[in-house]
């Protein structure tokens, strides 16, 4: 047997076959999965919620995790962000041909962990291995359904002024990881990414309190970007301080070297809370007996005025407006 | 920890605050020449801390925004064509020429890559032997050692398909021109932190010898910045102009000479187009003689076609310190980081990016 997957292991025949079973069958092995009917079949009752997401992330193994765990806790979390508890998910696969074996199976692996973790079953699945340039490597694609209890009711659109804003832990963590990978930007860390499943974290959450208004996790664009949106969408001002986000020291310092903003970089298992002030301390004080929420703290406050924007209270005393990120966040050349 | 640090900072920061006061009593204007400083001042809102007497004003620091429509032209020709691979910093890209980009370029089926250094770009050339690799070197002395030592290694390797096209400005010429312009009145300048640490705080001493105006090298921490108008602040009042240095941890009067040294081996200044000024001369860097094979100008023929300017982008006279973006008509209306008419629009450290995301309203 090759130890690259070919295009062959696509095309639907005898290789196709081989590669699903070997390595995809017997690592996800569950009862749903395993009746290989054109659908899953399931059994759902309740306000069902339902997300999809596609992975594309270079290197696909980065510290503290790798693509496949990123698209198990990615939709995990969008999941457990209107409160919902993740049951099943989908998986695909587009490779690119001539990803090892190995690395294949690594993934699956990582895969399998992080969903047993959250406490999901993949139940559907597809692979596509397509001509060398078509792909990078890998991509993943998975698409997730979860159960809302009776009486929660998260949304982005919830911030009422008064209400607290909480982040479970220090921001940036998963962008500076995987930027560190790069080739060529002449630093390196011991940093890793933050990458973890959420509902967990929620599901405590939602123990303390029922009045959890808004839940968002900050990924791509950053815990700036998340904070516009959901200013945008309540049309509430939020006002944060520097001082009280958790930042690590690898993080300021590469983001000091590299001309990027904390604020801007990606994170994968951080979330954005806004909740009723009355219960914010006992919301945080929960979070952080949880291992995703030890550094949970209270970040800034929903305000009424200039509805859209959100400004922070700098180290300095002096205050600056908050802005969603344009592009991609990018090293400074000078 | 923590705690404390914050503690010690905002106990830093006031005596600082305080000093400036104490020491500004005239009116002065401070340039600061990098677009780094001009982003950290935005950004922790520094304005708000200083008296009306001082007020900061940005200068020509931002590569990409310097950089000429003529130079873009070329850069955007060269990529076109065929068999050839364009390495290039992200922010280069979506940078408008006279009538296109790098990023339509890549779109209409060029091959350009980001990469995060000359390094990058010359593993392209090895890996990718049949094809033709050029690295659009954009940038202050602050990036050309790299690419001094990229060219040094392609020249070991006997790498035959690695190229570079060099943009490299420098900066000490261009704040001459700027001051023998006329057209500026400042008393100080905030000389650039990543700059000086390659070629030291020395290059600056004309200007507080010549000139008469007080230099101080920052870095880009608030704290930094503050204690570098402090000085130059107590400068004034005490009618001195010497350079000093706010940030003795990255910078020495003489600077990196190994850095120095790699430049200068492969590098010999020539005369460079800079955008808003024109042609400046002994302020760019063309590679030497005998590295003339590296030069992507030398060994490629390619048309870059007319040259024009973006009408109502008034980029050019931001970059020389003459206006501020909001003077520009276009400013947020028609021009935004979405869709940005001009480079200091485009660039992560243009004034006009800085001033779009960092708001100088009211925020209190
Ligand atoms: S706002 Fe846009 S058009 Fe105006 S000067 Fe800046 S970049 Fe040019």
């Amino acid at each position: 047997m090759s130890d690259k997957v070919l295009l062959a292991h696509g095309s639907g025949g005898k290789l196709a076959h081989e590669i699903i079973h070997n390595n995809f069958l017997s690592a996800l092995d569950n009862p749903i999965l395993n009746q290989l009917d054109d659908s899953a079949i399931i059994n759902a009752e309740g306000k069902l919620a339902f997300t999809t997401d596609s992975y594309v992330v270079q290197p696909i193994f980065f510290p503290g995790g790798d693509i496949g765990k990123l698209a198990i806790c990615g939709t995990v979390n969008d999941l457990a962000m209107v409160g919902a508890k993740p049951l099943y998910l989908s998986l695909a696969f587009i490779i690119e041909e001539g990803l090892p074996i190995k690395d294949l199976r690594k993934i699956i692996a990582s895969i399998k962990e992080t969903a047993d973790e959250a406490g999901v079953i993949i139940v559907t699945g597809d692979t596509k291995v397509v001509n060398r340039g078509s792909a990078d490597r890998l991509f993943i694609n998975t698409a997730g359904i979860g159960i809302i209890p009776p009486g929660v009711n998260i949304s982005g659109h919830n911030a009422q002024p008064g209400d607290a804003v909480i982040i479970n832990g220090t921001i940036g963590d998963h962008g500076i990881a995987v930027l560190s990978q790069r080739e060529g930007l002449g630093f390196t860390t011991k940093l890793e990414s933050d990458c973890s499943p959420l509902n967990g974290l929620v599901a405590e959450m939602l123990e303390v309190s029922n009045a959890i208004r808004c839940l968002r996790d900050p990924t791509r664009g950053g815990l700036a970007s998340t904070l516009n949106e959901l200013a945008e969408q309540s049309g509430v001002s939020i006002r944060i301080e520097e001082d009280k986000i958790p930042v690590r020291e690898e993080v300021g310092s590469a983001c000091e070297m590299l001309g990027l903003d904390p604020l801007h970089v990606a994170n994968e298992g951080k979330l954005v809370a806004i909740v009723d002030a009355e219960d914010a301390e006992a919301i945080v004080a929960r979070m952080q007996k949880n291992q995703y929420g030890r550094d949970a703290a209270i970040i800034g406050e929903v305000q009424e005025e200039h509805p859209g924007r959100v400004v922070m209270k700098t180290r300095l005393g002096t205050s600056r407006i908050v802005d969603m990120l344009v592009g991609e966040p990018l090293p400074r050349i000078c | 920890m923590a705690i404390a640090n914050d503690f010690r900072r905002s106990e830093l920061v006031a005596g600082l605050v305080r000093s400036i006061n104490q020491h500004a009593t005239r009116e002065a204007r401070f340039m600061e020449f990098c677009g780094g400083h001009t982003v950290a001042i935005l950004k922790n809102g520094i304005r708000q801390l200083l008296p009306p007497a001082i007020a900061l004003t940005s200068g020509p620091g931002c590569p990409v925004c310097v950089t000429d429509n003529a130079d873009l032209d070329k850069a955007i020709a060269l990529a076109r064509l065929p068999n050839l691979i364009m390495a290039s910093f992200g922010d280069m890209l979506r940078v408008p020429g006279s009538s296109s980009s790098l990023q339509e370029a890549r779109a209409a089926g060029s091959d350009i890559r980001i990469v995060y250094s000359p390094l990058d770009a010359l593993e392209l050339a090895r890996t990718n032997p049949q094809k033709s690799v050029v690295f659009l070197a954009v940038g202050f002395e602050t990036t050309a050692p790299g690419v001094a030592a990229s060219v040094l290694q392609a020249k070991k390797e006997g790498l035959k398909n690695y190229y570079i096209l060099s943009l490299h400005k420098l900066c000490p010429p261009i704040t001459k021109v700027l001051l023998d312009s006329g057209e500026i009145n400042i008393h100080g300048l905030i000389c650039p932190g990543h700059v000086s640490a390659i070629i030291g705080s020395n290059p600056w001493q004309f200007i507080a010898r010549d000139y008469g105006i007080p230099c101080v090298v920052s870095g880009f921490e608030p704290l930094d910045i503050l204690q570098c108008v402090d000085m130059l602040t107590q400068q004034v009042a005490r009618k001195e102009a010497k350079v000093e240095i706010a940030y003795k941890r990255s910078v020495t009067p003489q600077g990196n000479l190994t850095a120095i040294k790699i430049m200068e081996q492969v590098f010999q200044p020539a005369p460079s187009c800079w955008r808003g000024v024109g042609k400046v001369a002994d302020s760019g860097l063309v590679l030497k003689p005998e590295f003339k094979d590296f030069d992507a100008e030398l060994n490629f023929d390619f048309d870059p076609g007319p040259t024009k300017t973006q009408k109502g982008c008034i980029c050019g006279d931001i970059l020389r310190g003459v206006k501020t973006p909001q003077e520009c008509k276009l400013f947020r209306k028609v021009c935004t980081p979405m869709s940005p008419v001009g480079p200091c629009m485009v660039s992560s450290e243009g004034s006009c990016a800085a001033y779009y995301h960092y708001g100088e309203e009211d925020v209190r």
